[in-house]
């Protein structure tokens, strides 16, 4: 039994190797960018405003127009793929994209398979999609409760153990905001500021957000492990620094409709150039 | 032996960040994996069930006297073996799921009598149906006419017949075939995630969703039980079909 456990783990270490012993920088997937001319991001399909299909069906929104400043600074073309919150980082893992920008908060256990670079460029809190007519004022009202949610999502755990509410996980957004319109659940856990967006468009008559926003959780793009501390994660870094500090990001946040967040106010604060005034 | 058992996998975790097998020392994940698998095996057998008597009851009606009954069938067959069951999934539930009566407990929510496990129910059973009354209807017509038209002259009625004489029969041709069927059925199970019920698959990338670091863990657990289930399917289909067999009759 020992020996079995043993040879066990010496496979599964052998496996794993790949991730553990990359310190030193190849920098293979931002060679095989430059080589052929191109860059492929994955960004949501459907997260209006900041990734989402418009009528023609092209991919657009806040973080498409990001990855195409990238793609602009590194003169390559862009590519877009769509992924999912449930196949986002398996997608970069796998060489399927080069680069994640979509819409993902930045946990520690997700910086373990993926290279998450600072300084974060988002930010977004817990809150529910809720019908008016429930008054829901308090987060311990969704105890033992049906509410939808979406598979991938990092809160719907917190919401379950901290609040005793019963997520029914769908795949994606537009199955659970269906069955929230069909009366399946009585609220929809998202993202505050997706849900603020959703307010915003006008199409969620006698809906609400009524809950204090919880778990403020700082959102990461994200390049292939083995890239993390080589040329392109320290590119992407410089990358996101610059959009903070030069108020790219507010443009987008108010070209795109979304409600402004203090955050973004905050880090344009926190980089200013010292020299001017 | 068991904290042992539990230890071992925490220690993996923390030294191999891919493989953390978080279900063997953690009880919510442990229990997740096991009320998934508990879902999928009703799943399963409540489908297998209902998909065999909707293939019986429609190869006899594939023979009935009326045209009606007989254009029934074959519309049923057309429209659940044409189109994917993920499609027929997401209709049923959010589709017919609003034309079914509801009933409220707060005022607010509308709580469908068919719930989405309902719903997968019925609407895989429908699917893999729709084969099995074409893998029926095949072993019916390995019946020799001959045998039928003994059976009338000793004054069996139709249904009669059908049932002592040409089913016992055909049922024997067709169990190859149904075992392919029941075998894909078992699989399409998992396609009852689009509709959020709360199976196996489910379960699992709720798991991984968590834990990043368990998805491998996560999809070695998927092969091994889905192995095991169709496994058995396959096991019990042969050991009936020995059972069945006539001596002489069929090869």
């Amino acid at each position: 039994m020992k020996k079995l456990l043993a040879t066990t783990t010496a496979l599964l270490l052998t496996l794993s190797a790949g991730t553990a012993t990359a310190a030193h920088c190849t920098n293979a997937v931002w060679n095989k960018i430059m080589e052929r001319g191109k860059i492929v991001v994955g960004v949501k399909p459907d997260y209006k405003p900041w990734g989402f299909r418009d009528t023609g069906g092209e991919l657009v929104g806040m973080e498409v127009d990001m990855a195409k400043n990238v793609a602009d600074t590194m003169g390559v073309a862009l590519e877009l793929v769509s992924v999912q919150s449930s196949n986002r980082m398996q997608f970069l893992e796998q060489g399927k994209i080069d680069l994640m920008i979509a819409t993902m908060s930045d946990r520690p256990d997700r910086r373990q398979i993926v290279g998450i670079v600072g300084p974060n460029y988002y930010t977004s809190g817990t809150n529910i999609l809720a019908p008016e007519a429930l008054n829901l004022t308090e987060w311990e009202q969704l105890r033992g409760r049906p509410v939808c949610g979406k598979q991938g999502a990092f809160y719907n755990q917190i919401v379950e153990d901290r609040y005793g509410a019963e997520v029914i996980a769908f795949t994606g957004n537009a199955e659970a905001k269906q069955a929230l319109r069909d009366k399946k659940c009585i609220a929809f856990v998202y993202d505050d500021s997706s849900i603020m967006a959703d307010l915003l468009s006008g199409d969620w008559q006698g809906f609400e957000m009524p809950l204090p926003t919880e778990d403020d959780n700082p959102w990461g793009l994200a390049v292939p492990k083995a890239e993390e501390n080589c040329v392109f994660g320290r590119f992407m870094s410089g990358m996101q620094y610059n959009w903070l500090k030069d108020g790219t990001l507010i443009e987008l946040e108010s070209k795109w409709g979304i409600q402004p967040t203090g955050f973004l106010v905050d880090q344009q604060e926190r980089y200013k150039d010292w020299l001017t005034e | 032996m068991l904290d042992a058992f539990a230890q071992f996998f925490r220690d993996l975790a923390a030294d191999a960040p891919r493989w953390n097998f978080i279900f063997f020392y953690s009880e919510k994940q442990a229990g997740m994996v096991l009320s998934g698998l508990w879902m999928t095996i009703q799943l399963a057998a409540a489908c297998l069930l209902f998909s065999v008597a909707i293939g019986i009851a429609g190869a006899a009606m594939q023979g009935a006297h009326s045209r009606l009954l007989r254009a029934l069938v074959a519309g049923y067959i057309q429209f659940f073996r044409n189109t994917p069951p993920f499609v027929q999934l997401l209709f049923f539930y959010f589709a017919l799921g609003r034309l079914t009566p509801t009933y409220s407990p707060d005022g607010w929510l509308e709580v469908p009598i068919v719930s989405n496990v309902g719903w997968a129910i019925i609407s895989l059973s429908f699917f893999a149906g729709a084969f099995n009354v074409e893998i029926f209807r095949a072993g019916v017509e390995a019946v020799p006419k001959s045998t039928q038209e003994a059976a009338h002259s000793l004054g069996f009625t139709r249904l009669q017949t059908y049932r002592y004489i040409v089913l016992p029969l055909a049922l024997r041709v067709s169990i190859p075939a149904l075992n392919n069927n029941l075998v894909n059925l078992v699989k399409t199970t998992t396609q009852a995630f689009v509709i959020a019920v709360p199976e196996l698959l489910y379960e699992s990338i709720t798991i991984w969703n968590d834990y990043p670091s368990a998805q491998n863990p996560m999809m070695l657990v998927l092969f091994v039980i889905y192995l095991a289930l169709v496994g058995l399917v396959v096991m019990g289909m042969n050991r009936w079909e020995r059972a069945m067999r006539i001596p002489g009759y069929g090869g």
